[in-house]
């Protein structure tokens, strides 16, 4: 593959409006990460998949990263797809995009009109991180049941406080030890034997 | 009894047995226990090895698994319970024919195990239905498994038909099925059947220093 500098460079030049932006991996990974606008990420994905340079056919794993607010910084959820060519083999060339945490805009426009691969980890990207992939032909849950409401792999999620008692309960644990243990409500036959 | 041991053990050499009604029926019930054949993760491999020749659960009696709930005793719980799979969990055992017992195996369904922490793990089954032998392990080995069918046999030789102590199936007002927990918003709802399940209280009431105080 071509340095991520020049593919950076020949797709800012194909997709005419595109902003892509080179965020740098650790040395040991090696594998800088194209982060580009959601307007055009579409676009930008096309080319990736019907340019001859590249050829990418396969796109092997979609997630989704949770940012919270940090330092007057507002928070993102960050979609992550990684693209590679098995015809060239070759990649792969990691596309970001980048949408706010809340729910109502939280929307990137979905890949899986490009590679039918994506449908189902676009799916469970939405059911854990509230992630709405625009132009995704059945956008529901895929692993929580339907009736659940929350998107528990988001970082600010609460799980239910269906705690119980453990062995060396701390921190937050504790406190979570305590409201259980505060909480338990008498059963039906305790309050017939009343 | 009334008739005399030393009596019965004359008799016995002569190829006749007497012993009580009770004894028989249980001797009968616990040497041919048909579990269901349904697992929920690794520890469904270790039931697996455990049925098949190296381990051989057929010398106990327990190897016809069944693949229908309506001819099975036993519900061997092996493996992690999620809260997406429990409703399906009870609603197996309630159509199960009485009587029945569960054998909660492995870490996860005795308290959801490695995943308790997590949102979307049952931290046990006996939340919801009423559990006869523990194994813990994670996975238990088959021996382990085999050890759990032996203490589930002598529970079940121990079984009373009339007396006061009788199983829940024996009176006539002890539960037949168990409430199936609906999918909720948030969690599971019920979360936990308390008719079955109680956290620990003692335990619970801890200080801020995380000491127990003694109940």
């Amino acid at each position: 593959m071509e340095a991520i500098e020049t593919i950076r460079d020949a797709v800012v030049e194909a997709v005419s409006g595109a902003q892509v932006e080179i965020i740098p991996s650790t040395p040991a990974a090696a594998q800088p990460a194209l982060l580009v606008d959601r307007e055009h990420v579409f676009a930008v994905a096309q080319l990736f998949k019907e340019d001859a340079r590249w050829q990418m056919d396969f796109c092997s794993c979609v997630t989704a990263v949770d940012y919270l607010p940090k330092d007057d910084k507002p928070g993102h959820i960050e979609v992550v797809y990684h693209l590679y060519s098995v015809a060239r083999k070759q990649g792969p060339v990691v596309l970001k995009v980048r949408a706010p945490r809340e729910l109502e805009q939280c929307r990137v426009p979905s890949l899986t009109p490009l590679w039918r691969g994506c449908e189902f980890q676009e799916r469970e990207a939405y059911d854990l991180y509230g992630v709405t992939f625009a132009g995704h032909p059945d956008l529901r849950r895929i692993l929580m049941w339907d009736e659940f409401t929350d998107f528990p792999m988001r970082k600010d999620y609460e799980p239910p406080a269906d705690y119980e008692w453990e062995p060396t309960p701390h921190d937050s644990t504790l406190d979570r030890a305590k409201v259980a243990g505060g909480v338990v409500p008498p059963t039906a036959l305790e309050e017939k034997k009343k | 009894m009334a008739v005399d041991e030393g009596l019965k053990n004359e008799m016995q050499k002569h190829g006749v047995f007497i012993l009580p009604f009770e004894q028989l029926y249980n001797w009968s019930r616990k040497s041919s226990i048909w579990p269901l054949q349904f697992g929920l993760a690794c520890c469904a491999i270790e039931m697996i090895a455990s049925a098949a020749s190296r381990y051989d659960l057929a010398r106990f009696g327990a190897e016809v698994f069944r693949a229908t709930p309506r001819q099975a005793d036993l519900m061997i719980v092996a493996g992690t319970v999620t809260k997406k799979m429990a409703p399906q969990v009870v609603r197996l055992f309630n159509q199960m024919p009485e009587p029945k017992y569960v054998i909660s195996m492995g870490a996860c369904a005795i308290s959801g195990g490695p995943f308790k922490d997590g949102y979307n793990v049952l931290k046990g089954v006996d939340r919801f239905i009423p559990v006869d032998v523990h194994i813990p392990g994670c996975p238990p080995r088959p021996e382990a498994l085999i050890h759990a069918i032996m203490t589930l046999q002598q529970k079940i030789a121990g079984q009373h038909l009339e007396a006061d102590v009788r199983p829940r199936w024996y009176h006539r007002d002890g539960p037949a099925e168990y409430p199936i927990p609906a999918f909720g918003e948030h969690d599971l709802e019920p979360a936990v059947n308390r008719e079955v399940w109680q956290p620990p209280r003692n335990y619970t009431d801890v200080t801020n220093e995380g000491i127990y105080k003694k109940a």
